[in-house]
């Protein structure tokens, strides 16, 4: 699969207010996916296979959470509200991320009698790092200058991310006996969903016509191009096609693993709304 | 207040979580500008997601103000991002004396190596790519037996 160069060529060299509305959409987009998955991240603390990926995993989903409170923080430039209730504040139907990013961890609670799914959790930190990479590449040629700068900083940041994801999603699938068919069906079960991801939702179009992001095809073609050099190096078919089995979360279609997860993070948020952080 | 004299306070202000070096040696300070008695600085994050970046804000603000300004804004910019190269000769050897080796000047494309901050040696392997802080890894010294920390690369790769 070759990847293709940006299709951006024609796009608006500088920012022009009326692409506005498709900007705050895409940021809303970006600001909750990370958001919720370094939600997901930060649930593992204390529950990963061992010390070392505990620190990493914390250190890893406390990064991500940085990069949604830039997005968010951006949002709040564009007179949106407040970042803190920006995050905190929205009800599941106005959030914007991808389903994928939402689901639990795994069966149980992460307080009581957790049943954590390791290969799910793997898998859907690679494919999302890796899309997130694509998409990072893209967003440094944005037409909105404060986007484009950015995404080059969360850019230098995201490498180790890969590094380490790449490293997990490998070892794990070339392992023999319980390893590989675990992964093996974390893969189905993440690709089952991750079209949720790429997808740029109803404004998509307009994303594109302003010059804020390159096509979705073209981040679907380039995402496919920087897995599947993995699934080669572990000998696995590639899982197409990809779906979005629990409904796509760019149109406000969500689960109620997100109620449960906006519940669980913004309780203090809405216990003390004045308190400063 | 002169220029000069609120880079003087801002060497004064070390990195919370290691106290050896400060934030002029980090290549955090981006630009001072001084208008009257009033300062402004501008800062460059290390990692977006670094818990530190207000306690620095707050260090800033009072060390530039104990050094005689009337009013000081901290801003913390979001271009250029801050790269690894930004840290100056001086603070490379106080990342040493901490006990952490400073960050190689070139981006590697897997794990890299690094002489021990202890005993120089090169006889070293990572042992987790991710440490206490996001901006850390830690390694081990096969010749020393001691276990030390090193400053991930951040460089603009391309």
């Amino acid at each position: 699969m070759e990847r293709r160069d940006s299709a951006m060529s024609e796009k608006p060299i500088h920012f022009h207010p009326d692409g506005q509305e498709a900007l705050v959409e895409l940021l809303f987009q970006l600001a909750d996916d990370d958001f919720l998955l370094a939600y997901r991240g930060s649930e593992w603390l204390g529950l990963a296979p061992h010390i070392e990926e505990d620190i990493a995993f914390s250190s890893i989903s406390q990064d991500t959470m940085g990069h949604a409170t830039m997005y968010y923080q951006l949002l709040e430039d564009l007179g949106c509200g407040s970042a803190d209730e920006l995050a905190h504040a929205r009800p599941a139907s106005a959030r914007r991320n991808a389903v994928l990013l939402e689901r639990a961890n795994g069966p149980g609670h992460y307080l009581r009698e957790p049943r954590y799914d390791w290969a799910f959790t793997v898998v859907r930190q690679y494919f999302y790092t890796q899309a997130k990479r694509v998409r990072l590449e893209s967003l440094t040629k944005s037409s909105y200058a404060p986007l484009a700068e950015v995404a080059a900083k969360i850019q230098v940041e995201l490498h180790y991310h890969l590094l380490h994801w790449h490293t997990w999603f490998v070892q794990l699938t070339n392992a023999p006996l319980e390893a590989r068919t675990r992964m093996t069906k974390a893969i189905q079960d993440v690709a089952a969903d991750f079209a949720g991801v790429l997808t740029l939702g109803a404004k998509g179009t307009e994303m594109v016509r302003w010059g804020l992001i390159d096509e979705e095809k073209v981040l679907t073609e380039n995402t496919i191009a920087a897995l599947a050099p993995a699934f080669a190096e572990v000998g696995l078919d590639w899982p197409m096609p990809f779906g979005m089995k629990h409904g796509n979360g760019r149109n406000g279609e969500h689960t109620p693993d997100l109620d449960e997860a906006l519940a669980t993070l913004s309780e203090v948020y809405r216990a003390v709304p004045h308190a400063i952080w | 207040m002169t220029n000069e004299e609120v880079w003087k306070a801002l060497e004064t202000v070390k990195d919370p979580e290691i106290h050896s070096i400060s934030i002029v040696d980090l290549g955090m300070v981006e630009q001072v500008d001084v208008r009257d008695e009033a300062v402004s600085v501008c800062l460059l994050p290390t990692f977006l997601g670094c818990p530190a970046l207000d306690i620095i804000r707050t260090r800033v603000e009072e060390a530039v103000k104990q050094a005689g300004a009337s009013a000081v804004t901290v801003e913390f910019l979001r271009h250029p991002p801050w790269t690894s190269d930004r840290i100056s000769e001086a603070g490379r050897e106080r990342l040493k004396q901490f006990g952490i080796a400073p960050p190689p000047r070139q981006m590697p494309s897997g794990a890299w190596q690094v002489a021990c901050p202890y005993c120089g040696a090169e006889r070293t392997v990572m042992e987790n790519l991710f440490g206490p802080t996001a901006c850390r890894s830690i390694f081990y010294c096969k010749q020393c037996k001691n276990p030390f920390e090193a400053m991930k690369p951040v460089l603009i790769s391309g």
